[in-house]
């Protein structure tokens, strides 16, 4: 019998089930992360509009750079303020 | 095993003076166990496993036992300690007063890894997975998502313990949280994947430092991997560390062919693969990627460097490595200066294209200058701050020709900066460092990636034994 060690962080991630998708947005808070990209703020704006024009109540946030994580604090602050984000990923 | 009480011993018989002692041992009624022959005595160790537990060094070894503890034990062949030991006056007619014992072979270098992840209770905490009889060994490591695409060495109990010989760091000692999953990294598990990547335990130290410096908050690891550029972590060794490993500074020092360089940047790379989780296509987004994602490890060139160890110009002087988030290689040519001034100038048209030759401030570059390149420095008396000095002076840029549009390309800066001048790279942005072989006029520029607080900032570590 060989064995061999496990070289992975022996972890698994949990299995979170998704929310059920909103009927309407309505009335929602909805966030929209900007992370810094170049031009990411052009989606967002137009999103904005369009959001806006349904009747979501909008909320943006800005990451400093889209090559780090987001801060704890922001992580929290969208959390608790947001029903629905929505993030501009890449440019 | 409980002992018998009475006398006990361990031969092997390929031991002479075992061999000498056994009329000796079968009047005495002892208890025998062979290393190398099950049949010699009624006793067979041939598995070494009641040697190791035993802590027998020595063959023959006798002991007396009571009530299943030892109470005295000799080594090799003394006529008068061995009458002593069991109570037996003239012993061994015939055989000379002492003949010296030969080495146990639990203690040969080549089985006692083995025997210590078997049978001494190792401590090592990595889950054990045992392979079937009919799986391929490498292939199970593949299967299991554990490679990079090249084969690995499996990393086996008596390997990893081997490893972890390399240093005088605990085992349990978390060396860095390892991105993505924010894993805490032990030494044990970056000895697991040292053995994967093909390391000997002496580069073990190096590969601890390079994981504590790639896991410095500045340099933005997790971005690092997640990006769609190009980069991964590029490790510069500098110190007396890298020639006693055996490093290469020399020929064909970024590229193949040399076990230390190879496999301590692909443990790096495996240790982010495996203990935080970051894998291509996952969190790892690089549109293109570089062949150095595999491995990407060179010892700077010290003993003729026209500057000083990169290590000690940044603060860390001795045995040190620095990660630098690299893209790959580009080649510098001139084979036409002999002044430093215009090798400057060659120098700073090669970097000006450092990822777009319009877009000032974004993105780092190491240069490393050849020895054929170095020498004109060194004969000039030109150090890394004085070269650096002027090309930050010739790297200074016209915004007027880096704007959206001018030369025909929309790539650049926003208009509105037109009329001022922008420097290529920020402050630190750009690092000197001295390898390669003796022939050839020929330098290069590693690309990197985004700079210093928005991105990614080289990090300067000691290695520690």
């Amino acid at each position: 019998m060989r064995t061999v060690l496990d070289p992975t962080g022996e972890r698994q991630a949990s299995a979170r089930e998704l929310l059920p998708r909103p009927e309407t947005l309505r009335g929602r808070s909805v966030g929209l992360l900007d992370i810094s990209k170049a031009r990411g703020d052009v989606v967002l704006d137009r999103l904005a509009e369009l959001l806006a024009a349904d009747g979501a109540l909008v909320r943006r946030y800005r990451k400093p750079t889209f090559a780090r994580t987001a801060p704890v604090d922001l992580r929290h602050e969208i959390a608790e303020q947001c029903e629905v984000v929505i993030e501009a990923l890449a440019d | 095993m409980r002992l018998p009480d009475g006398l006990v011993a361990v031969v092997k018989r390929d031991c002479p003076t075992c061999v000498l002692v056994e009329p000796v041992l079968r009047r005495l009624g002892a208890a025998v166990w062979c290393q190398d022959d099950a049949g010699w005595f009624d006793g067979d160790d041939t598995e070494l496993e009641l040697s190791y537990r035993l802590g027998i060094e020595t063959v023959p070894t006798l002991l007396r036992v009571a009530d299943g503890a030892e109470t005295a034990r000799v080594v090799g062949w003394s006529r008068e300690q061995w009458a002593e030991l069991t109570g037996v006056p003239d012993l061994g007619e015939g055989l000379p007063e002492h003949r010296p014992g030969c080495g146990s072979l639990s203690v040969d270098p080549f089985r006692v890894d083995a025997l210590e992840a078997r049978y001494g209770g190792s401590g090592l905490a990595s889950r054990r997975i045992e392979l079937a009889e009919l799986e391929d060994e490498h292939e199970a490591l593949f299967d299991r998502g554990w490679t990079d695409g090249l084969p690995v060495v499996p990393p086996t109990p008596e390997r990893v313990l081997r490893m972890l010989r390399g240093t005088t760091r605990d085992p349990a000692e978390v060396v860095a949280v390892v991105p993505p999953d924010l894993v805490e990294c032990t030494v044990e598990k970056v000895a697991v994947n040292a053995v994967l990547a093909g390391c000997l335990p002496e580069h073990l130290p190096v590969v601890l430092a390079a994981l504590e410096a790639a896991a410095a908050e500045e340099f933005a690891l997790h971005g690092l991997l997640a990006t769609t550029y190009f980069a991964g972590p590029v490790v510069v060794v500098n110190g007396p560390v890298a020639g006693r490993i055996g490093m290469n500074s020399g020929v064909n020092a970024l590229g193949q062919g040399n076990r230390a360089n190879a496999t301590i940047g692909r443990a790096l790379q495996l240790v982010v693969r495996n203990v935080g989780g970051g894998r291509p296509g996952e969190v790892d987004r690089a549109t293109l990627g570089n062949p150095g994602k595999f491995t990407f490890c060179f010892a700077e060139r010290e003993h003729d460097s026209p500057f000083a160890p990169l290590a000690a110009d940044r603060g860390v002087a001795g045995d040190a490595v620095t990660v630098f988030a690299g893209s790959g290689v580009q080649p510098v040519v001139d084979q036409l200066s002999r002044d430093p001034a215009s090798l400057a100038r060659t120098f700073a048209a090669c970097l000006r294209v450092n990822a777009h030759p319009k877009l000032p401030m974004a993105f780092d570059a190491m240069l490393v200058v050849s020895p054929e390149h170095g020498r004109v420095f060194r004969e000039a008396g030109w150090d890394r701050a004085r070269l650096l000095a002027e090309l930050e002076e010739l790297l200074t840029l016209p915004a007027d020709e880096l704007v959206r549009g001018a030369g025909g390309m929309a790539e650049g800066v926003p208009a509105g900066l037109a009329g001022a001048d922008l420097p290529k790279f920020r402050p630190g942005g750009l690092l000197v460092a001295h390898a390669g072989g003796d022939a050839g006029l020929f330098s290069a520029v590693v690309g990197g990636w985004v700079s210093g607080e928005t991105g990614s900032a080289p990090v300067t570590r000691e290695v520690r034994a």
